[in-house]
């Protein structure tokens, strides 16, 4: 086996503006090994192999490919050190076929040949055990064919080390078992390979060592053999921070939201909610725990009516009376009028719930145009309600009549979850509301939520940071792989309980 | 018979021209609504070429080659530049496409009409067009033994030069777009830029050439309707909606310009179909002119009910890239 690894990467650091992302890192790959690198959302891991991917230029430090110290500018930079890496978001052209895809972009001599292509992608299919069609096109085929696509592209350029990030998310057990089948193929090929992943039960089953992220900095490497989920755990989640966070006992909680044995797919036929139970009680804050895309969004769009029940039900009782009713059989209006209110803030921020393009007053109005009677709009109270809001919460913005694209992050969370917040909900479901805002913002955010909870609202919150769910929440449902992987109160569990119950995953793996 | 087959080719080969272009610049992901102008401003720039070419030498000293090889020229020039500003506009400033098309569209057909009504004028002439008959003579030069071969030479031989250039562009097309490397990295680019991007293909560079070339095929329709179709005759707006059954063609055609040179003489056919109709009234013809938008439409239904991925638009049709957008 050759002894000089395939990268070290010495003291990298990189920040996007005041963020840092990676600091300092030393890290090795060698060839012939399954390298995993481990670290909760937001950790960084991605970010470091996109800098050795070309895709990224570190601020600090040096990348040294077989000894060498390199320079990598460009994807294409990367694959002259034969370095290729398979992204979570696959750019493939879904109307070529996968022969096609493969040899885009490609500059290789003589006449273009796609037979020719489509015969050595066969070759290189066999050869480590992949099963391909070189003609189908691409938007016939299934989430784990493409990623094979994509494994292919990397190899017919010749990689030696092959960097996959996230490349169980999508899969089912069966593919992943695949897909592992074929990196142990590579590696006894002599490849090196990385796989960027927050599942440690994958990690124990495929990687030969595993090198720890969190936050950002390097935690440590160690060798699979030597140790076990529990100890990576503890590594990936730190200790517990003591985060200064309000919390107050929750006021004659009542059952105010019951969900039982949800069962929802998604439009793939994927099914993304498996047999979910739970209660929310009114004056209480349930925090939701989970990996990203375990299913989070979907619960929340689901109880809102945006998402077809496929089993189960969800009853929803009503303040005051007790009445009972079903939202399983309402529309989203009508769920929104009994008062269950949803304010999801997605990765892209203005994707959902707010028009990027209109300013403050007329984004509140898109909540109410309706209890108007008059053909023209009435502007005088959204009027007030976005001075309100911008007053209260301190939305830094030149007028209320400025486009919420043009302000920063932050005050467009503030904006969105105001509004919400300001229909007076009964159920308020809040969605990573306090996704990259800074420390004062997040507070009070936190805060409001606070302040929600103590009027006798029924209060979901779904967060990234355990820390915060520990020190906001009343009792935290883990969620993992569309499964209620335990639900634990929050005064008691403990961060690696819940780190744990995160990467179960349920029966499905 | 063969004369109304012969007609329906002659119109549909200015349609051919326009629908080749238009296809090339919209497999880059631009759709090209200026196309009419281009047509346009090819046409006349052909025109102002052949003008001052008879009356600076005369209608008696023409040289066939130059009188063919200026207006040629000219047009090439006029409907570049037409695409250029078009590229400009839409990739490198990254403006709306349909608002920029439309504008070239009303820019070109004004332009044309200006320089045709001053031309016009510098003859002195009281009719209201301008007759370039001797340079028409070469453009619509035809092989000389074609009279000879019967019907099979009336069927396929007896046009000019452009004909064939238009359907071999229309052949040469189809082949560049699915057979070679060049082809796939332009229909990358039209599906998805930021695919092509990432394989290292050069977008911008591929947009523009797409869209210059497109131009100049859909600028020779406008020289070849105004020299070969009406005869060397310009009048202000005699062009009809040639620009938009281009347009129309494409679709109805679903982007193959293979299958185009078929669909523009079925175009060409259903245009003139009623002077051959007896007993037909005003009102009927004008019915069936109406025919190729209703077949365009009609087919855009199907192929879009059909779901048939390879029959839509190119995916990222319409839409500006920009890298650092996700």
């Amino acid at each position: 086996m050759n002894t000089i690894p395939a990268i070290e990467l010495r003291h990298i650091s990189k920040r996007f503006g005041p963020v840092l992302a990676n600091s300092d890192i030393n890290m090795t790959v060698n060839y012939g090994e399954i390298l995993s690198i481990l670290g909760e959302n937001g950790s960084g891991k991605t970010t470091l192999m996109n800098m050795v991917a070309g895709i990224y230029f570190p601020d600090e430090g040096e990348i040294l490919v077989n000894g060498e110290e390199v320079k990598i500018t460009s994807p294409r930079d990367a694959f002259q050190y034969k370095i290729g890496m398979i992204h979570q978001h696959f750019k493939l052209v879904d109307v070529f076929t996968a022969a096609e895809n493969i040899v885009l972009g490609l500059k290789e001599d003589g006449k273009y040949d796609i037979k020719a292509a489509a015969n050595k992608v066969r070759e290189i299919s066999s050869q480590y055990g992949f099963e391909i069609d070189p003609d189908k096109k691409i938007y016939e085929m299934s989430v784990s064919e493409k990623q094979t696509v994509e494994i292919i592209k990397v190899l017919y350029r010749g990689a030696d080390i092959l960097m996959l990030d996230e490349p169980t998310a999508v899969l089912t057990p069966q593919e992943i078992r695949k897909l592992f089948a074929v990196l142990n193929r590579m590696k006894e090929d002599g490849k090196a390979i990385v796989i960027i992943t927050h599942k440690l039960n994958e990690v124990m089953e495929i990687s030969d060592r595993v090198t720890v992220l969190r936050k950002g900095e390097y935690v440590g490497t160690v060798e699979t053999d030597e140790t076990n989920e529990n100890e990576l755990t503890e590594m990936m989640v730190g200790k517990k921070i003591s985060l200064n966070i309000e919390r107050t006992d929750p006021k004659d909680p009542v059952e105010r939201l019951i969900v039982a044995h949800l069962n929802v797919m998604n439009r793939e036929g994927m099914k993304v909610l498996d047999d979910i139970s739970f209660v929310a009680n009114a004056g209480e804050i349930l925090g939701i725990a989970g990996i990203s895309g375990s299913g989070q969004r979907e619960l929340l769009e689901t109880i809102a009516g945006l998402q077809p029940i496929q089993y189960g039900g969800i009853q929803y009782i009503r303040p005051g009376d007790g009445v009972i009713e079903n939202l399983r059989d309402k529309t989203p209006k009508e769920i929104r009028d009994l008062g269950v209110r949803l304010s999801f803030v997605p990765e892209d921020r203005l994707g959902m719930g707010l028009v990027g393009s209109m300013d403050i007053i007329d984004n509140m109005l898109l909540r109410s145009y309706r209890q108007g009677r008059s053909v023209f709009l009435k502007k005088k109270e959204p009027e007030s309600l976005a001075d309100r809001i911008i007053r209260d919460l301190e939305v830094a913005t030149p007028s209320n009549r400025t486009p919420v694209r043009r302000l920063s992050g932050g005050n467009v969370q503030k904006v969105l979850v105001g509004r919400e917040i300001a229909a007076a909900p009964t159920v308020l479901m809040a969605a990573y509301p306090v996704r990259g805002l800074d420390i004062n913002s997040s507070y009070m955010i936190y805060h409001l939520l606070n302040e929600q909870k103590e009027n006798g609202v029924a209060v979901i919150f779904v967060g990234e940071d355990l820390d915060v769910l520990l020190a906001l929440s009343d009792r935290i449902l883990v969620i993992g792989r569309g499964h209620v992987t335990g639900i634990v109160d929050a005064r008691t569990a403990s961060k690696e309980e819940i780190g744990l119950l995160m990467t179960k995953g349920g029966h499905a793996s | 018979m063969i004369q109304f087959i012969q007609r329906a080719i002659i119109l549909g080969i200015p349609l051919l021209f326009g629908c080749t272009g238009e296809t090339i610049t919209e497999k880059s992901g631009h759709l090209n609504l200026g196309i009419p102008g281009i047509m346009y401003v090819g046409g006349i720039c052909g025109v102002i070429g052949g003008f001052f070419y008879e009356q600076g030498v005369g209608p008696e000293n023409i040289k066939p080659a130059l009188a063919i090889l200026i207006p040629l020229t000219c047009s090439i020039l006029g409907s570049l530049i037409m695409g250029l500003v078009y590229s400009f506009f839409t990739v490198s400033l990254r403006a709306n496409q349909n608002v920029t098309g439309l504008a070239l569209t009303t820019f070109g057909t004004g332009i044309g009409n200006f320089f045709g009504g001053s031309l016009i004028k510098l003859t002195n002439s009281d009719v209201p067009y301008l007759s370039l008959g001797a340079t028409s003579r070469y453009f619509k030069t035809s092989l000389p033994f074609a009279d000879k071969l019967g019907w099979f030479g009336q069927l396929f031989l007896r046009y000019s030069f452009l004909v064939y250039v238009a359907i071999i562009l229309a052949l040469a097309a189809a082949f560049v777009l699915k057979k070679t490397r060049t082809g796939l990295h332009l229909r990358a680019v039209g599906e998805n830029p930021a695919t092509a991007d990432a394989a290292g293909i050069p977008v911008e560079k591929y947009k523009y050439i797409a869209t210059c070339t497109g131009a100049v095929i859909a600028g020779l329709g406008g020289l070849f309707y105004v020299m070969d179709y009406s005869g060397g005759i310009w009048a202000n707006n005699a062009f009809g909606d040639q620009g938009w059954l281009a347009i129309a063609l494409v679709i109805f055609t679903v982007w193959r310009t293979d299958f185009a040179i078929l669909g523009s003489f079925v175009f060409g056919a259903l245009l003139i179909v009623h002077n051959y109709i007896t007993n037909l009234g005003m009102a009927g013809q004008e019915l069936i002119k109406v025919i190729p938008y209703a077949v365009t439409i009609i087919v855009l239904i199907v192929v879009s009910a059909r779901e048939k991925r390879e029959t839509q638009p190119p995916q990222a049709l319409g839409q500006s890239y920009f890298r650092e957008d996700r």
